[in-house]
């Protein structure tokens, strides 16, 4: 299920040359603003809640998510260059496997490993919520890796599709309808910091054992479903 | 060309057994039409390529939705001030941008990459400086297309609200220069917004990437300045406030429209920039503005070759 050369190519595309001072750019902002609120208003373990929910988990995480996960595959599929790794004679759902482990551990390293720094810096892990929320963005990277991958090879602008999600969905919607909340990935990760987190640092809108059950499913749906996609890929170019 | 001329000077002089024909290709001696409709044309196609039109049933999809749903609120508020009879509209003309920022800024995410990015991507660059166009005239009229486009989509459902507005029997004066001072200040976020978009999606020919860059830099940057202003709110630090909205596009527009063209602040509490710090607001937008056609300029010296 896992070929090397796949997930060589794929991390060389995601972080070849400039890419990765892009992705780089949004957890150094993250740590900087983490360090500046510090020395401006000391340990405030509010505080601490706002910027790593309002900041971290809500904008960066989606954000780290869609340029990973649709990376991973969208461009070689825009430019036709899939077909020669399809040509070769590796299973197609161990493409997409590949490639989901290289954009799940890139989001990871690049949204979760920031948030738990950046949790430290504000409040020193007080009430476990710099734990919490960096296990919160662990698992939203890692559903928004399998989502945005299977955009990636369903639609050509997947790019759009999946920041249309991310940010009108969970950021507009979420807030307004109390329903959409419970298919926001956001949520799901937040029932999660919501356990690991002291008693009421942290709130969630779904409960534990649906987020999870819905988290898992979707992660394992979307990368089965990606993998039948890739099967049938037809590779036009339109635009 | 006709056949007889040709068949006619091949008879005039007698063939040798290797001579060069003369097959009477001619030179072009129409009228041209110079550098200034190369550059309308540029200008007009890359307008009309913002919304679709002259593109694939497909790409048309995407902006015209966008600008259905720039313009829904509009007329839903014109509806309701009509019905219920108000005094005035429930939102300012200056407001309405900056509370539908998320549709402006996905419109210029989807739009730029699709302005610049491909041109980069399929090296026709270079022919269009083949035709008579100068650098200057490539950037002004992408520049110019894509502000226009911005405007047009920012200023179509201030003009439904105006007009609404006039329907309702609403002061005539004073809606007039709400409206007015709407569309300077759409003008200006166009303007803004337009040279940041260009000058980040320029920078890749990946359209993919190109889009998450332009939204990662508007969300980013607003969700950052939004977060920090947020907690000076509370912690009661309220005079860093307006300092901080200099750090992103659309708190750049609230803070100069919140100083000059009165419309009321939407940063947190309220703590908009006073006269002095709007000038300082109004250097860093025209110095935005100016570095991201600078900043144009210096990319296509390169990959104009």
């Amino acid at each position: 299920m896992y070929n090397h050369t796949v997930a060589r190519l794929t991390y060389r595309a995601l972080l070849g040359r400039r890419r990765a001072l892009i992705l780089c750019a949004l957890p150094v902002l993250l740590l900087v603003i983490a360090a500046a609120i510090r020395a401006m208003t000391g340990a405030d373990d509010q505080t601490a809640a706002d910027v790593l929910g309002g900041f971290a988990l809500a904008t960066m995480v989606p954000l780290i998510g869609v340029i990973a996960g649709t990376g991973a595959i969208g461009p070689e599929i825009d430019d036709g260059s899939v077909v020669y790794l399809l040509a070769k004679p590796v299973k197609r759902p161990t493409i997409i496997f590949t490639k989901l482990l290289v954009a799940i551990g890139v989001s990871v390293a690049f949204s979760a490993v920031p948030t738990l720094i950046a949790g430290f810096l504000l409040n020193g892990n007080s009430q476990q919520i710099a734990v919490a929320y960096a296990v919160a963005a662990a698992v939203a990277s890692i559903a928004y890796s399998a989502i945005f991958l299977l955009l990636g090879t369903v639609t050509r602008h997947a790019v759009v599709v999946g920041l249309v999600y991310a940010l009108v969905w969970e950021a507009l919607f979420g807030s307004i309808v109390d329903g959409a909340r419970t298919l926001s990935v956001q949520q799901w990760a937040l029932a999660l910091a919501q356990k690991i987190g002291a008693d009421g640092a942290i709130s969630s809108a779904v409960g534990l054992p649906l987020a999870l059950v819905l988290l898992i499913g979707v992660t394992v749906v979307a990368t089965w479903y990606a993998g039948q996609k890739l099967r049938s890929l037809t590779v036009a170019g339109d635009d | 060309m006709s056949p007889e001329t040709r068949s006619g000077t091949k008879a005039a002089a007698a063939p040798a057994a290797d001579v060069i024909h003369n097959i009477g290709y001619r030179n072009y001696d129409g009228p041209r039409l110079g550098r200034a409709y190369a550059r309308r044309s540029l200008f007009s196609q890359s307008l009309r390529g913002a919304y679709g039109l002259g593109r694939s049933a497909k790409s048309k999809v995407l902006p015209m939705i966008l600008l259905a749903v720039m313009c829904a609120p509009a007329v839903i508020l014109v509806a309701v001030t009509i019905t219920t009879q108000q005094e005035k509209l429930p939102v300012q003309y200056t407001r309405y941008a900056v509370l539908l920022q998320g549709v402006i800024g996905l419109f210029l995410a989807a739009q730029a990459p699709q302005s610049v990015s491909r041109d980069l991507r399929y090296k026709s660059v270079p022919l269009y400086f083949s035709r008579p166009i100068e650098r200057v005239d490539y950037v002004v009229a992408k520049f110019a297309a894509m502000a226009s486009a911005l405007f047009m989509l920012t200023g179509v459902p201030l003009v439904i609200l105006y007009i609404g507005a006039l329907l309702a029997k609403l002061d005539f004066v004073d809606q007039t220069k709400g409206f007015a001072q709407g569309i300077v200040s759409v003008a200006l976020l166009s303007l803004l917004f337009a040279g940041i978009g260009l000058v980040v999606a320029a920078l890749t020919p990946r359209r993919g990437f190109g889009v998450a860059a332009v939204i990662a830099v508007l969300t980013i940057s607003y969700g950052a300045v939004s977060t920090i202003q947020g907690i000076a709110d509370t912690q009661g630090s309220t005079d860093v406030i307006p300092w901080l909205g200099l750090f992103s596009p659309i708190t750049v527009i609230d803070g100069v429209q919140t100083a000059f063209l009165s419309a009321s602040s939407s940063f947190p509490g309220g703590y908009g920039p006073s006269a002095g710090q709007g000038v300082v607001y109004v250097i860093v937008l025209l110095g935005l503005i100016a570095g991201a056609y600078g900043l144009l300029m210096r990319r296509y010296r390169k990959v104009g070759l």
